[in-house]
């Protein structure tokens, strides 16, 4: 069976690799709107929506009933609403950058998947990464692509033309600048102690991870034990760069309407939500790289002993599932922290996230870089 | 009374932070998570209604099935938004409620008009027209929201007489004192 996937030429075991990736990870953004949903509604003590069904589900038993209540098929409802419906255009806008921001949107979202390590199976002792394209940038490609879809924002607008969405887009261009400086020198700490000097640098994420792959002392410990405040910055950061509450300010629908997407509808208005759940599970999964040890169960017990224990050494298709499932269970639970959060805090004034951003976040990221490089320095020498 | 000017403290560094007050936050968050729902599911569940509950205006009947209303149009002249529109007529005199001078011939309430104030409940001295528990009406058009007698009666059913002032009536007229 692999063998005949591995003698298929390379062009198309890429098509195939990155259709599931696609396949996986679309649904799972949009699983997420419907998260959404049911977290906003169970801390609210509502029931959130559950009544849509499709009537041979509601033939099923047990089942049937369960998806019903968790609003399984109000997905699919809203998901064929969107498609459905009417697309209106305002007049007023400049419409080719109008259609052509939700697409923007898109593109980067799905892009930074191809650099994202999800999992990974062993061939006789080596941890070999599942992945898309594993290169040595690695990170550094997630930031440059990722950071495009500011254009997504600001484009839209700007070719809608009308005052709200304006605001929206100068707010987001505002915000994102200010949090990518934080974002990365957050991470810089990490790369600075992976990276021993003489060595052959690398920006990669598998890299990372396997750097927290030990079983004992420094190296089982993943980066939120040794760089908790690394790690803090960039998980605000990262609430910043998705526009999370607190930092919605683009959208913030109590002063701007609905910000930046004011004047989309229907199908347009679904690929800007869609992209920014993926943004926030590319978000989660970075951070689950960095700071969380990947695909690793647990700290100082890696994915190599773990699959020693169940004899698992040989089954790569097996121990790839249970290492994406680990992967994926990490980003749910960051999904649900980033949702917890949104329905308990309430959204920062404008001033206030310039605030933060600039006079406290990122002098405490720079502050944090130097001491790590001072500390890693006499650590190592 | 006394003034007492209460110093501001600082806030404190860990204050200032704001991280502590965002993890309270999460955790009464997360309390309200695992908490039952509150929400009443509508249409399968339906709300309590109290006593005392200003519904659809009805008409009733007494215990003994008879028409209590007798067509005094008090509640007609009561009714601030004109919504009960009344036509008195004689009643046979061999039927069963001979001894009273009239009823309705026709009793209509308009419920696009009605305002649900209870004035008409309060004045009837008959307490023939009950506000009772049904609190949703619709229909397709303005005739239909126009409850005719057959309707009002069939909306107010019987009611238990609280106090049985007909028949208390009747047994001081059988006893020799009527007043």
């Amino acid at each position: 069976m692999f063998d005949f996937f591995f003698n298929l030429p390379a062009v198309v075991q890429s098509l195939a690799k990155g259709l599931a990736v696609i396949l996986v990870i679309f649904p799972m953004a949009s699983l997420c709107t419907m998260a959404e949903r049911k977290v906003s509604a169970w801390i609210q003590g509502r029931p959130g929506p559950n009544r849509t069904i499709v009537p041979w589900a509601a033939y099923v038993p047990v089942a049937g009933r369960m998806l019903q209540r968790l609003g399984l098929f109000q997905l699919m409802a809203d998901g064929l609403k969107f498609l459905v419906k009417e697309e209106p255009v305002p007049g007023h806008v400049n419409k080719p950058y109008f259609i052509l921001a939700p697409i923007v949107a898109m593109i980067p979202a799905l892009t930074t998947v191809t650099v994202v390590p999800f999992g990974a199976y062993l061939v006789g002792g080596h941890i070999v990464p599942l992945m898309l394209a594993n290169v040595d940038v690695g990170l550094l490609a997630v930031f440059a692509v990722s950071s495009l879809g500011i254009y997504a924002l600001i484009l839209a607008g700007w070719a809608s033309n009308s005052k709200y969405p304006f605001l929206g887009g100068v707010r987001a261009s505002a915000q994102l600048i200010s949090y990518e400086l934080s974002l990365t020198l957050a991470v810089l700490p990490v790369f600075l102690w992976i990276n021993a000097p003489g060595t052959a640098g690398s920006l990669s994420l598998v890299r990372v991870v396997e750097f927290q792959s030990g079983t004992s002392g420094w190296g089982g410990a993943w980066f939120l034990f040794t760089m908790p405040l690394s790690a803090l910055i960039f998980m605000i950061s990262l609430f910043a760069e998705t526009n999370r509450q607190p930092f919605d300010m683009p959208e913030s629908e109590a002063d701007l309407v609905g910000g930046f997407h004011t004047e989309y509808g229907a199908f347009k208005w679904a690929l800007f939500f869609v992209a920014e759940y993926l943004n926030m599970i590319i978000g989660s999964a970075v951070f689950t790289l960095l700071f969380l040890g990947g695909w690793n169960p647990l700290p100082w017990l890696p994915l190599a002993t773990l699959a020693g224990w169940l004899h698992l050494g040989g089954h790569p298709l097996i121990l790839g599932v249970i290492s994406i499932g680990i992967f994926i269970g990490k980003i749910a639970a960051l999904i649900f922290l980033f949702m917890w959060v949104r329905w308990t805090v309430p959204r920062f004034r404008y001033d206030q996230v310039m605030r933060i951003g600039w006079q406290k976040l990122l002098p405490l990221a720079i502050a944090n870089l130097v001491a790590y490089a001072l500390g890693i320095a006499l650590l190592t020498r | 009374m006394a003034v007492v000017p209460i110093e501001r403290k600082p806030l404190t560094f860990a204050e200032r932070t704001y991280l502590p007050q965002i993890i309270s936050g999460l955790k009464i968050t997360l309390r309200h998570f695992f908490k039952p729902n509150i929400t009443l599911e509508y249409p399968e569940q339906r709300p309590a209604i109290p006593p005392g509950y200003r519904g659809v205006p009805t008409l009733v009947m007494d215990p003994n099935g008879r028409e209590k209303c007798v067509s005094c149009q008090l509640c007609e002249f009561v009714c601030p938004p004109k919504a009960i529109r009344i036509t008195p007529g004689a009643l046979p005199e061999d039927g069963a409620v001979a001894h009273v001078e009239k009823g309705p011939r026709a009793f209509d309430i308009d419920m696009l008009r009605c305002i649900y104030c209870g004035l008409c409940e309060e004045v009837c001295p008959e307490e023939a027209i009950f506000l009772q528990n049904q609190y949703s009406m619709s229909g397709t058009s303005r005739e239909e929201m126009v409850n005719h007698k057959e309707r009002l009666y069939e909306l107010g059913g019987t009611l238990p007489d609280r106090h049985f002032k007909w028949d208390r009536k009747k047994a001081a007229e059988e006893a020799g004192n009527a007043h």
